[in-house]
């Protein structure tokens, strides 16, 4: 027999446990944060329940279908243009209230909806009382129980979906609008309804509904129809802010009249969430707490990945130790030492650092306390120009920048959103953190946590700067009104960070396998090429990475270009690669120096006069701020759809990393100090 | 007698009901879709630094200064 087909469509508020739901059904694995808007990609799955081949698409989480923010047009569009056969809505038990108003919205757009009450367990355990059979009959929707995190529920509510899509039939459940406003519906229902290609693709009281709601997004599809004149002249007679307010306060009073009825709740005491409140929100202990907690993070951070990492080089000494004994062919085995091997292997040993910063970050994200962290930060962002909403993202970038400038999304502050992108990349990013490691361990010894640190502040200082700068000129304008959810604190279970983790990290491993691969093995080859001119065989022993090959040509091409700054043509070389991804910075430097994936030897070397000290803390700085890698540049040339903006970024990055190095080198050498 | 005072004029601790919120369409719109209709009671957890803490519905908010002042509450 054949199977049947169908798409369902998950919607629901933020922080209802709708990516929960989504994993439950599915058995996909993806991010959960914990603060509104993290779902911002379409996601997708396929799960076969019984004879039905059912296709899951998770919408970004949101409050309404007003179009308000990308997210709320993201997850309309799919319903209104897409037409899913059943949209679930994921309802959290302990807030009824306001999750009903995304569901009158949905009735509107005249979708097939299935409520998943989802937290009951919650809802019931501090004593609320919800009758599930009266809402069916209020609601005329079929209500069905789940518990998505311990996967309670989902064959029900499947079982629903499937009975609901045979059904055929649909009925229409509509808000009653009151006399004034329902007679401004049935005026310009009549005028839509006369335009075919509106009316047919669109629910016509819907769509007249959104006119008077002053939603931009149809009075743009009503630009372009042959209504437009006489709708504009309806929509002239009214006051337009009176009445969407007033249709708004209507959906919940509908939602008023009859939640009485199906669910009693409890009075609401101080809960545990709240006493934490008091402490994280707190004028004077709020920053220092923050730091404390991001110092915590760093510190597990650097512990536990210091033995880890040390194992990590072990097994590359072994693989690189193997391949010389067992491969006798010159050529592959340069390329597989000095290239591959060398060039991985560098970068594969911090590994453990990025993914422990991961973890500390997801457990941060899983528990609550992100949103906070944005309450805390909002008076600091509101002085340059952006509000509390922007600095998660920026946050995120410590981990890598593009997840980063992909959480913008949820900004709906077009200018903002654009600042804050373009401010991302000074904070500094994962990748960035090898370059620091090996050039501060080799020169700064002792000291080499206390550069470090500094290295971060300064990027977090230039990235506030260049904020307030920007906003102050290019993007001028005044902060965005900041309102955010603050979502229970959960304790994040140690499974599901680790997922989470592994998400982020996993990016760092195939950025691993493929970029940085491709980019070491390119490296190589121009390093075994012989210049022209120079009489000596592919890949032989006394042209690898020296000036005979044509790496040294391109070095020394580039060279004048950072001469100034006290860098000669192998870190020239080192930083143009540092494009592809900058821990290939470190990675081409043991290429050109011959020590393969060998750290200490490469610090032995650069110690031994390659470099001074002086021109380490260079290297650190322009590394931190000149252009971000090809991955980070491609995203923000999507995100902006700008390439006007993505170019800006680039160059002022790159001047000022220049001209923070140039200093450092000039005043260092004046003063005599680090030569 | 109860005052309409703004919301960030509200002493911590203290319950007030919305009684109407001066921001433009889209912002009042979408402060209403979050559960500050007319009518509805607000706490004031925490209102000391750049923004205030709230509770609406039984949902806590992190809400910035400029936001709040647009929101009168009656005290009562």
């Amino acid at each position: 027999m054949e199977k049947k087909k169908i798409t369902i469509a998950l919607a629901g508020n933020p922080n209802v446990g709708k990516t929960t739901l989504f994993n439950a059904i599915t058995g996909a694995r993806q991010h959960v944060g914990n603060w509104p808007g993290v779902t911002v990609e379409k996601k997708t799955g396929k799960r076969t329940y019984k004879d039905t081949e059912i296709e899951v698409v998770d919408l970004p989480g949101t409050y309404s279908l007003t179009a308000y923010s990308l997210d709320e047009v993201v997850a309309r569009d799919y319903v209104v243009e897409e037409i899913p056969d059943v949209v679930v809505q994921i309802v959290d038990a302990t807030n009824l209230e306001r999750n009903l108003y995304l569901t009158t919205q949905l009735m509107e757009l005249g979708s097939k909806v299935v409520i998943a009450l989802n937290m009951w367990d919650l809802a019931e355990s501090r004593g609320d009382k919800i009758d599930t059979r009266k809402m069916e009959d209020f609601l005329e929707i079929p209500v069905v129980k789940t518990v998505a995190n311990r996967a309670e529920g989902i064959d029900a509510l499947l079982e629903e979906v499937v009975r609901e899509v045979d059904k055929g039939e649909h009925h229409e459940h509509e808000v009653s609008y009151g006399d004034d406003i329902e007679k401004k519906i049935i005026e310009l229902e009549g005028i839509v309804g006369k335009d075919s290609a509106l009316s047919g693709k669109y629910p016509v009281r819907w769509l007249s509904v959104k006119l008077l709601d002053g939603d931009e997004n149809i009075l743009e599809k009503i630009e372009g129809s042959s209504v437009a004149t006489q709708v504009n002249s309806v929509l002239s007679t009214i006051k337009k802010d009176d009445y969407e307010a007033a249709m708004a306060e209507k959906r919940y009073e509908t939602i008023n009249t009859v939640l009485p009825q199906i669910c009693v709740k409890c009075v609401n005491e101080v809960t545990f969430s709240d006493m934490i409140d008091r402490a994280v929100t707190n004028k004077y202990l709020g920053i220092p707490i923050f730091l404390a907690m991001m110092w915590a993070a760093f510190e597990v951070t650097f512990t536990v990945a210091t033995p880890l990492m040390e194992f990590v080089d072990m097994f590359f000494g072994w693989l690189a130790g193997v391949v010389a004994q067992s491969i006798t062919n010159p050529v592959l085995g340069s390329l597989l030492g000095d290239g591959i091997i060398a060039g991985v292997g560098s970068v594969m040993i911090f590994l453990p650092n990025i993914l422990l910063l991961f973890l500390m970050i997801s457990l941060l994200e899983d528990s609550g306390y992100m949103a906070r962290a944005a309450f805390v930060m909002d008076k600091l962002m509101y002085k340059i120009g952006l509000n509390g909403g922007s600095f998660i993202p920026l946050l995120m970038g410590f981990g890598c920048n593009v997840p980063a400038i992909m959480a913008t999304r949820t900004i709906e502050d077009e200018k903002e959103r654009l600042v804050t992108i373009l401010v991302n990349p000074f904070i500094s990013c994962g990748a960035r953190l090898p370059v620091y490691l090996m050039l501060a361990g080799a020169f700064f010894g002792r000291n080499a946590g206390t550069v470090i640190f500094g290295i971060y502040i300064l990027g977090i200082i230039v990235a506030i700067l260049s904020a307030k700068l920007i906003r102050g000129t290019v993007v001028k304008g005044k902060p965005s009104p900041f309102i955010m959810e603050l979502p229970p604190y959960r304790l994040p279970t140690l499974k599901a960070s680790a997922i989470h983790m592994w998400e982020k990290g996993s990016i760092y491993l195939k950025k691993a396998g493929t970029i940085i691969l491709a980019g070491v093995v390119f490296v190589w080859l121009l390093s075994a090429i012989p210049a022209p001119g120079v009489d000596a065989a592919f890949a032989s022993e006394e042209i690898l990475g020296t000036e005979d090959s044509l790496i040294g040509v391109l070095g020394h091409i580039i060279e004048p270009l950072v001469a100034p700054l006290g860098f000669d043509w192998k870190v020239a070389v080192a930083l143009v690669f540092g494009f592809i991804a900058k821990e290939i910075v470190i990675g081409s430097m043991g290429v050109l120096y011959g020590t393969g994936e060998d750290e200490d030897a490469l610090a032995e070397i650069l110690t031994a006069g390659a470099m001074t000290p002086l021109t380490a803390l260079g290297l650190m700085v322009f590394t931190l701020l000149y252009v971000p890698c090809i991955a980070c540049v491609g995203v923000v040339k999507k995100e902006t759809g700008s390439w006007k903006w993505t170019l800006f970024m680039m160059v002022y990055g790159t001047a000022l990393a220049w001209i923070a190095a140039f200093l450092i080198y000039r005043i260092g050498t004046a003063i005599g100090w680090g030569l | 007698m109860p005052h309409v005072l703004p919301l960030t004029m509200m002493p911590e601790g203290k319950e007030g009901k919305v009684v109407s919120i001066n921001a433009g369409q889209g912002l009042k719109r979408r402060l209403v879709e979050m559960g500050f209709c007319e009518g509805s009671l607000v706490t004031v957890h925490r209102s000391e630094r750049g923004a205030l803490v709230v509770v609406v519905n039984g949902i806590k908010y992190a809400l910035g200064k400029g936001l709040a002042t647009k929101i009168m509450v009656s005290d009562c």
